[in-house]
């Protein structure tokens, strides 16, 4: 196929750009042209300086000096600024928790034995979670020690004391829990006002920013980002935390395994449904029943060779880490996966799920399903999912898809042919197996050199930057450089379609990786999951710094999300501050207009957390100050 | 010839055009290294409200242009593409051509006894406010062109009634 150049500047993905012709030679608009269409972008937003949260504005800062430097009530650009940013990290740090609420109740509901349709399925990883909690295990049933677990992660949601929630206290180092409460005890010492950085409780630290950041409560950009600092951790070391937690122990803790990647996981002769979204919890089920040999009958009825469940986004990364279920995209690939016009279904839950594709999937005969009660989408048709009724809606919903496949029109079908292998399933407990059971030898291969230090990649697309361009161009130069990279979310997806996820890739790495990795047989970049499982990259951090008896900011670690796009993202990146990781971030945040702000985040954070933002617009140099930074800690380690 | 047109029905006040203003007129021509810039950039045309409607106003670039005859010292003149044009370092600060404006789109230059105006971007085929516009209210286009659609807009107004 012939791509035109401009679709050549949109994607680096091969799959992705004979779909973008495709849909160019029919004249489908996707995400890139609206985007376009929404050219020139305002200015003042941009740079965080309009206020719209209250109804004397909106109100903006003229960034050239000229017109207004207050709002109507007095605001400043870097109140405004602050507010603002706070509000995105309770939106991302709200997505996340919520999202780990849910299997939090579903554990209670199994522990209680009324939801029969799910069941405890990792024991082992209940017992290490539990005594971790410090609950008792030993002679206990596993029902008892489930309830206990839910109870104290549903209590942590909600509990009205001043002290740390219970997973902050049970998960993070010893030596950040202390810094934590010496940053608070001398950010209050020096204003005169309370500070607190460890979450009381993970709604209330979101109810607590929306609540400040109303017309006329804090206008201190310090004590507002303290704020944002708090609530997201919370999100990292609470909610998404319980969210991997306890959806391993529900649905099982990954484990290395091979797996298929990219749009080409379509199948032409068989029924394809699409699981996009964010929750593993329905699409569990329906990999369950397609899989079932009466849905494969009716298949075979309907002329399919079988059923094929593939995933999207971060669903499809908790399908594909714990059943190496095939991934068909990331984010940006969505609306493409549609335009093959080889999907049955697309069943979706909640999170980063275009809207554009209820009008999308009119266009062909395929059913968009939303099935949560917070997401609905004008012109999709909604089956609500209810966990006490989970087989039977994921029954519903199979069924829908097979009973659809005589509709495809085959005339239509385009599935590039592209795919890639990926070796995937890097939970902690997967790493740390491969590894002979301990951290031992990871360290020892980053204090003899072999490995410089550890690169966490993560999550989401972004049409203004090319495709999956600067997540595979980072990770390429990084592992160049003896830089294991470890990473989630769109990344992980971008990464495996792009190869960099198999035990040959170790032949990319830099001598000392190459080695490394082919030792242990892993490759240089590893999955470790869905955009929630940030926290098993905290855990990770957290197992390091506590073995060498050190904090995790003296660790050489550092964060990079470049091709941000969401609210969670900006709360993963700044639990990552706040745990004491240097976060490059690609696009640039809207903060520019807040000079102090800026300041904050990119300077003095540093000076606090050891932790602190970066922006880089260019892959290479960002790799480039990476390994700066990884030296200067190694060097400060005397390793 | 083409000219920079104001279609005021349309401005929603979104002050876009002032920023790509500043930012063309910036050394570095992005907005976020434009902003830490010094001196400040500063921009030429100016959103103006009454409280029911907007106006983006900037130099018309009048044919009989009272400010160039009000600049004593030689600075006003008008370039070929025949837009009035501020020789910044022959101007002595006498405002004389802000007096005299109707339009009071000169505005002195930051912290200088000068003025400083609209140039209508000599780098560039379109105006940096109208490539701005979300919505269209500023245009580059040739003066019939717009009267023709004005016409047009009368006709359909009468159909309608």
């Amino acid at each position: 196929m012939n791509i035109d150049e401009k679709i050549k500047q949109k994607s680096v993905d091969p799959a992705s750009r004979e779909m973008l012709q495709v849909a160019a030679d029919q004249n489908i608009e996707t995400v890139w042209e609206r985007l376009e269409k929404q050219q020139p972008q305002c200015g003042f937003g941009e740079l965080g300086l309009c206020c719209r949260t209250c109804s004397m504005g909106p109100c903006r800062i003229d960034p050239f000096g000229e017109g207004a430097q207050k709002g109507a009530c007095g605001a400043g650009a870097d109140t405004i600024v602050a507010r603002h940013l706070i509000r995105m990290i309770a939106g991302g740090a709200a997505a996340h928790s919520d999202h780990g609420r849910r299997p939090a109740l579903l554990l209670k509901e199994v522990a209680s034995g009324n939801n029969q349709d799910y069941e405890l399925v990792d024991i082992d990883k209940l017992k290490a979670v539990a005594a971790r909690l410090g609950i008792a295990v030993k002679g206990r049933k596993k029902t008892a020690i489930a309830a206990d677990i839910a109870n104290l992660a549903l209590n942590d949601f909600g509990k009205q004391d001043e002290a740390a929630l219970a997973f902050v206290k049970a998960y993070a180092p010893v030596k950040r829990l202390a810094r934590w409460q010496k940053i608070a005890d001398d950010l209050s010492a020096a204003t005169g006002k309370t500070i607190g950085i460890l979450p009381r409780s993970i709604d209330r630290e979101i109810v607590d920013i929306m609540h400040r950041t109303h017309f006329g409560v804090d206008h201190d950009p310090l004590s507002l980002i303290t704020q944002g600092v708090r609530a997201s951790i919370g999100d990292g070391w609470g909610g998404s935390l319980i969210a991997t937690e306890i959806q391993d122990i529900l649905f099982g803790t990954p484990k290395i395994r091979e797996a298929t990647a990219n749009l080409g996981v379509l199948d032409k002769d068989q029924v394809n449904i699409v699981v996009h979204g964010h929750e593993p919890v329905l699409s569990e089920k329906i990999v369950e029943v397609a899989t079932s040999p009466a849905m494969l009958k009716l298949a075979r009825k309907q002329g399919a060779r079988g059923i094929n469940v593939v995933g999207m986004c971060c669903t499809g990364n908790e399908v594909l880490m714990r059943h190496g279920i095939p991934i068909a995209g990331n984010e940006l690939q969505q609306e493409l996966a549609i335009i093959t016009g080889a999907v049955e279904l697309m069943s979706v839950d909640v999170q980063c799920i275009f809207p554009a594709l209820a009008e999308l999937c009119k266009c062909y005969h395929t059913h968009f399903i939303a099935t949560s009660d917070q997401a609905a989408f004008p012109g999709s048709t909604h089956i609500q999912f209810e966990e006490a009724e989970a087989d039977q809606c994921a029954t519903k919903i199979v069924t829908m898809a097979v009973e659809n496949y005589s509709n495809r029109n085959r005339d239509r079908v385009y599935i590039p042919a592209v795919t890639n292998k990926a070796v995937v399933g890097f939970s902690v407990e997967a790493i740390l197996s491969a590894l002979g059971g301990t951290p031992e030898p990871l360290l020892d291969a980053i204090k003899s050199g072999a490995v410089k230090g550890v690169v966490g990649i993560v999550g989401c697309n972004n049409p203004k930057v090319t495709h999956d361009f600067y997540h595979i161009e980072l990770a390429k130069a990084l592992i160049a450089r003896d830089i294991l990279v470890i990473g989630t979310g769109c990344w992980a997806i971008a990464a495996a379609k792009a190869g960099l996820m198999q035990t040959g890739t170790a032949a990319q790495a830099g001598p000392g990786l190459k080695a490394v990795c082919e030792a242990l047989g892993i490759p240089p970049c590893l999955h470790m999951g869905s955009c929630v499982d940030c926290s098993r990259m905290l855990v990770l951090a957290g197992a390091l710094a506590d073995t060498l008896g050190v904090d995790i900011d003296d660790l050489p670690l550092v964060g990079s999300a470049p091709e941000w796009l969401t609210e969670k993202a900006v709360s993963i990146g700044t639990y990552f501050v706040a745990s004491g990781v240097p976060v490059h971030l690609w696009p640039m945040p809207p903060i520019a207009g807040g000079a102090q702000v800026t300041e904050l985040l990119t300077q003095t954070a540093g000076e606090v957390f050891g932790g602190y933002f970066f922006v880089e617009e260019d892959p290479l140099k960002a790799a480039a100050e990476m390994e700066k930074i990884i030296l200067e800690k190694r060097q400060a380690l005397g390793i | 010839m083409k000219e920079l047109l104001i279609k005021p029905e349309l401005c929603l006040g979104c002050r876009s055009c002032e920023l790509a203003c500043a930012v063309e007129h910036s050394q570095s021509k992005t907005l976020l290294s434009a902003i830490r810039e010094k001196p400040r950039p500063q921009y030429r045309v100016h959103v103006m409200t009454d409280g029911y409607g907007f106006l983006p106003l900037q130099c018309r670039n009048c044919e009989e242009a009272p400010c160039l005859n009000a600049c004593l010292s030689g600075a006003l003149h008008r370039d070929e593409r025949g837009v009035v044009i501020c020789a910044t370092d022959l101007c002595v600060g006498c405002w004389m051509c802000i007096m005299v404006c109707p339009f009071g789109v000169i505005t002195r230059k930051h912290a200088e006894r000068r003025i400083t105006k609209c140039d209508r971007c000599p780098d560039r085929d379109e105006p940096a406010c109208v490539n701005a516009c979300p919505v269209k209210a500023l245009v580059y286009e040739e003066v019939d062109d717009q009267a023709r659609a004005r016409r047009r807009q009368v006709l359909a107004g009468l159909r309608t009634l």
